[in-house]
């Protein structure tokens, strides 16, 4: 705060006048720099309304520092004249026997401060000449306020662990909070926002009582992600343009060799009550080692595994984790997703369950409004894409993918006759475009995210 | 998923009725179709060309659908004009016939010995009296084009010619020769060529070139000559000119030539059963008597019907109704799958016919039953499966140690599993043969070389594309590398990983270090030589000479820390020292 005596002394001013007064003559009068009370008027202005103060802006003129000289030493000129000696005058001086020095005359009155006297012609062109130049002083004009006292109560910014100890708050005022003003953001790190919504749909499925798949393998076989699932050797999915296979590790090995042959017998004659695709089934096509392209090959394996624990028991399962596609990349798709999948197996399972369980499933992300269309998909029959209303849009988009396992899969597994197996997919990135008004995939996944987007998104609440 | 463009008022017509867009998007929507785009040629070149280029092209509006993979029937416009007045039961669903020549001497196809290490099957049939129209030869064209790109895969598994059965004659010899004993005049070309030139000056034809591979070098190509020597096609690339069809043509000779004799005969069904219908004798198709190389003879196309039992008991239960038996015969006879009750119990009898190449088991028929039913009609009912949930270990324990790591001031990055061979070896200064990274055979890009072997290089080139942002920038990712591993089936495991850095204008080891004690004491592990966890200093071309420190957890190394190597931070673009700290947390579990 500023001099707290200024300030009084400024209060004492203005107590006197009924008017107002401009700072600078406050300062004038108390022979102090004009910055001071400018000073003294700001802190006073924070006390509330005991004063009020307008801006405003005046001109004055000032003398250069040649303008100086000239009113100490005369003008150039008459100091030519002064500067001539007497002797030495010619017959043309005798003219001129005293001058008077009118510039010097005009400068003092404008060190004086009566400026007024001359008219806008003279002043400019002493301007012209350099000897006089124009000001601009910022001043408030003063007046009394609402609340207007000559003594003044120092306003605390804040309470203090002494005022609480001594009690001396009591007593104090306290200068007001500016609530317009942002608060301090706090100093914390972020969770990215993907990985709030995989939360999400974590506890989704958990609260629905399935159970979490162990997906941490990308690197799979063709065997588990395509032959199991009875999806063909020639499908195009098994194309080098659609799918990243490996160079090294290039092949797997220790298949399971009697399931093995049971797949490459449905798959090349039939069986199980199917035609099958009736061609050659090749070994070295299965051993083929890719990233996985999608997590049911590890759905493949855990019913594998169901199978083979003898005594058959109900389970639900559910992953979400990353899948590999080596197609071509834009806006809303990469070269890795991650894919949402929710599996239920049990005797009897019917069409009317699988829509009910993706019903309650989609519920729980706030979708309410959902209707099936029949699609194709070489592991699942029926197979069903899943669509929601959109209100936004005002027309339905697609959601995700469902359908259930054919028996081509599921028995030479040796999943008993008469359980059914369904199952759905969704890829977790979409949802989350949508969730937090993503555009372009490359803002929310990879390296070049732009992490006060990750710092400034929101929590995750699906159903909201 | 194939899409079909079909001319909208043609496709009216055809039907017998005009829907509104939103009427057939409906319609299609319930017979497992979707209407794509509604646009006219008009509209695709002014996008794809500029308006100018557009001006006079056709304005006739064109519905693009998009059809089932698996629905070779569905690829034009006779087709799906057929399957959906079936299932509007506006007709029923014609019997497609194979008929003897009318002089009772079948076209003989003789394949012989050569074509068996390249394409050693081989089918044939004649479309008697077709009569073509524009529109209809545009179709006829188009969906071999369908066929070639979807079933077929780009010709490799089979390849069709179409010929004008008048301008050459039985028996036709399918062969394989050298190159440059093959000369004929290709389909459109004024010249006669060889082989060896014609796949030279197919490699610049936006079309063709993308074939030449299948045949391209091997010793001999595959050809047919008819008895007069003359060159029908060399398959799988081009047809000769003489036999070319044209609108006037009469008779059509269709051959397939494949490697998958099974889906030879599916593609020979489906021209044939579409395209019988302009023949004088609708759904009729002639014969054609194909020679195998050891003597024996198959009449074809094969046109095959199979004929299934399944009870109305089995479709109610999997789908989740209870319709009479007759009834789920009259919604399966909807579906081009003619069904009758044969009055045991409540079986029914389905006829699939050769359209339905689809249909290989009894939960194809199910799922045809509950489509004519309508999936939105059936009863959405909660399964009584009791189970209990549970959480993977290892995911537990990261999402976990996610939220600690947030509340101790770092930011999770989420970044690529698969990366540069670089990103792993050169820019962290060690040799990519060191490392025990997956290679990947494939990749259209170098960003998709390997699959990581540690997530730093995913954090740093997370950094680079954030300096504009105040300092100090601190981010975590706890994500899996992939390690190659002889122990699994597949010779790769993924590990779990904790990475993190601490970037600023200095180092901030005692941060990054502080952050190692701090998850130690979260996974309750105390700072001890024997019974806890400490750190050693280490060298690593990761990090600046002693500043770079082993952890070592039970006496097992878990990972390390320390100060990068100023060559590390300029080869990821950065420019501020920079601590990082890498740990294993499987060992935790």
């Amino acid at each position: 705060m500023a001099d707290a005596g200024l300030a009084e002394s400024v209060l004492e001013r203005l107590e006197k006048l009924d008017c107002g007064v401009d700072s600078q003559d406050v300062a004038s009068v108390l022979s102090v720099d004009h910055q001071a009370i400018v000073g003294a008027v700001k802190s006073l202005q924070s006390l509330g309304e005991l004063i009020s103060a307008e801006q405003r802006s005046s001109k004055h003129w000032e003398l250069t520092a040649e303008g100086k000289e000239i009113v100490e030493q005369g003008s150039h000129e008459a100091r030519v004249f002064n500067a001539i000696p007497t002797e030495g005058l010619s017959q043309t001086d005798l003219m001129v026997e005293s001058i008077e020095d009118t510039v010097q005359d005009k400068l003092v009155q404008v060190q004086k401060g009566l400026t007024g006297k001359l008219d806008e012609k003279e002043k400019n062109e002493l301007k012209k000449r350099k000897l006089l130049s124009e000001v601009t002083v910022k001043s408030y004009w003063l007046t009394k306020g609402p609340s207007f006292s000559t003594t003044v109560t120092k306003q605390e910014t804040d309470l203090t662990a002494e005022m609480i100890a001594s009690g001396t708050w009591r007593d104090k005022k306290f200068k007001p909070y500016n609530f317009e003003a942002l608060g301090v953001p706090p100093e914390c790190g972020h969770l990215h926002p993907l990985m709030k919504v995989r939360t999400q749909f974590r506890q989704i499925f958990l609260e629905m009582g399935f159970t979490e798949m162990p997906t941490n393998n990308f690197i799979e076989s063709s065997f588990w992600n395509f032959d199991s699932l009875f999806q063909p050797q020639q499908h195009p999915a098994r194309d080098q343009h659609d799918t990243f296979f490996l160079s090294d590790p290039a092949v797997a090995k220790d298949f399971p060799m009697d399931y093995l042959e049971r797949v490459k017998k449905v798959h090349s004659e039939g069986g199980y009550g199917s035609q099958g695709y009736k061609y050659d089934w090749k070994l070295e096509e299965a051993q083929k080692n890719l990233l996985r392209t999608h997590t049911t090959a590890v759905s493949a394996r855990m019913l594998y595994k169901l199978a083979q624990q003898g005594k058959f028991t109900p389970v639900k399962y559910f992953s979400i984790d990353r899948v590999f596609r080596n197609e071509t990349l834009d806006a809303t798709h990469l070269a890795e997703f991650h894919q949402i999948e929710g599996v239920v197996a049990d005797y009897g399972l019917t069409l009317g369950d699988l829509m009910g369980v993706l019903h309650q499933f989609f519920t729980k992300l706030g979708i309410t409004k959902l209707r099936f269309k029949p699609a194709y998909n070489p592991y699942t029959e029926p197979s069903m894409e899943v669509f929601s209303y959109h209100e936004g849009l005002k027309k339905w988009v697609e959601v995700g993918n469902s359908g259930v396992f054919r028996p081509e899969m599921l028995l030479p597994m040796g999943i008993p006759e008469g359980v059914s197996v369904i199952a759905w997919g969704l890829s977790l990135e979409r949802p989350t475009m949508i969730k937090y008004g993503i555009n372009n995939i490359r803002e929310l996944v990879g390296h070049k995210v732009n992490l006060q987007m990750v710092y400034d998104s929101p929590i995750c609440r699906l159903d909201s | 998923m194939p899409t079909v463009s079909v001319k909208r008022d043609l496709l009216f017509q055809a039907l017998g009725k005009k829907y509104t867009d939103e009427e057939f998007d409906e319609l299609c929507f319930e017979f497992g179709l979707e209407l794509d785009e509604i646009t006219s040629e008009k509209d695709i070149i002014s996008r794809e060309q500029g308006d100018v280029r557009a001006a006079g092209a056709s304005d006739v509006v064109l519905y693009k659908i998009d059809v089932p993979a698996n629905r070779y029937d569905l690829l034009c416009l006779e087709g799906l004009v057929r399957g959906l007045q079936v299932f509007k039961q506006k007709i029923e669903a014609p019997y497609y016939r194979r008929v003897g020549a009318t002089d009772g001497k079948p076209q003989r196809f003789i394949i012989t010995q050569e074509t068996a290490v390249l394409r050693p099957h081989a089918v044939a049939a004649v479309l008697r009296n077709i009569t073509f129209t524009q529109e209809r030869y545009d179709s006829f064209i188009e969906l071999q084009e369908k066929l070639h790109q979807n079933i077929c895969r780009k010709r490799s598994l089979v390849a069709i010619g179409t010929h004008d059965l008048d301008t050459i004659s039985g028996p036709f010899t399918y062969t394989a020769k050298a190159p440059d004993d093959i000369c004929f005049k290709p389909l459109n070309q004024k010249e006669e060529s060889t082989a060896t030139e014609l796949m030279r000056l197919y490699k610049n034809d936006s079309h063709l070139r993308h074939y030449l591979h299948i045949i391209e070098d091997e010793p001999h190509y595959p050809i047919i000559y008819d008895s007069n020597g003359v060159v029908l096609s060399m398959p799988p690339i081009i047809n000769g000119d003489h036999s070319k069809i044209s609108l006037k043509t009469k008779n059509v000779f269709i051959e397939c030539t494949a490697t998958d004799l099974t889906k030879a005969k599916i593609v020979l069904d489906m021209m044939v059963t579409m395209f019988s219908e302009y023949c004088a004798k609708p759904f009729t198709v002639e014969e054609v008597e194909v020679v195998c190389p050891d003597g024996s003879t198959c009449l074809y196309p094969d046109l095959a019907y199979r004929k299934e039992l399944i009870s109305g008991d089995t479709i109610n239960q999997k789908v989740g109704i209870k319709e009479s038996a007759e009834s789920l015969a009259r919604l399966l006879t909807r579906m081009c799958l003619k069904a009758e009750v044969t009055g045991k119990a409540d079986e029914i009898e389905v006829e699939i016919p050769p359209t339905r190449s689809d249909v290989i088991h009894a939960c194809d028929i199910m799922e045809d039953a509950a489509m004519a039913y309508g999936f939105n009609n059936i009863a959405r009912t909660k399964p009584k499966t009791y189970t209990i949930a549970n959480q993977l270990p290892l995911n537990k324990l990261s999402e976990l140690l996610r939220l600690e790591l947030a509340a101790a001031g770092f930011t999770e990055a989420l970044t690529f599993a698969l990366c540069s061979q670089e990103d792993i070896a050169d820019k962290l200064g060690k040799k990519i043969s060191d490392s025990r990274a997956v290679h990947i055979s494939n990749p259209k890009t170098a960003e998709f070389q390997v699959a990581r072997t540690t997530l730093l290089p995913g954090l740093l080139k997370t950094l680079a594309a954030n300096r504009k942002l105040p300092l100090p920038l601190k981010l975590f990712e706890i994500s899996d590398v992939v390690l190659k591993d002889d122990t699994t089936d597949v010779g790769a495991r993924n590990n779990r990983r904790l990475c993190a850095v601490f970037y600023n204008k200095i180092p901030g080891f005692e941060v990054i270090h502080g952050l190692l004690d701090r998850v130690m004491q979260l996974l309750d592990v105390k700072p001890s030589r024997d019974q806890g966890y400490y750190i050693q200093a280490a060298s690593d071309s990761i990090f600046f000479p002693g500043r770079c420190a082993e952890i070592i957890s039970h006496g097992k190394s878990v990972g390390c820390l320390g100060v990068l190597h100023p060559d590390v931070i300029n080869r990821f673009e950065l420019t501020m020292p920079c601590s990082a700290l890498d740990l294993d947390i499987e060992p935790f579990l």
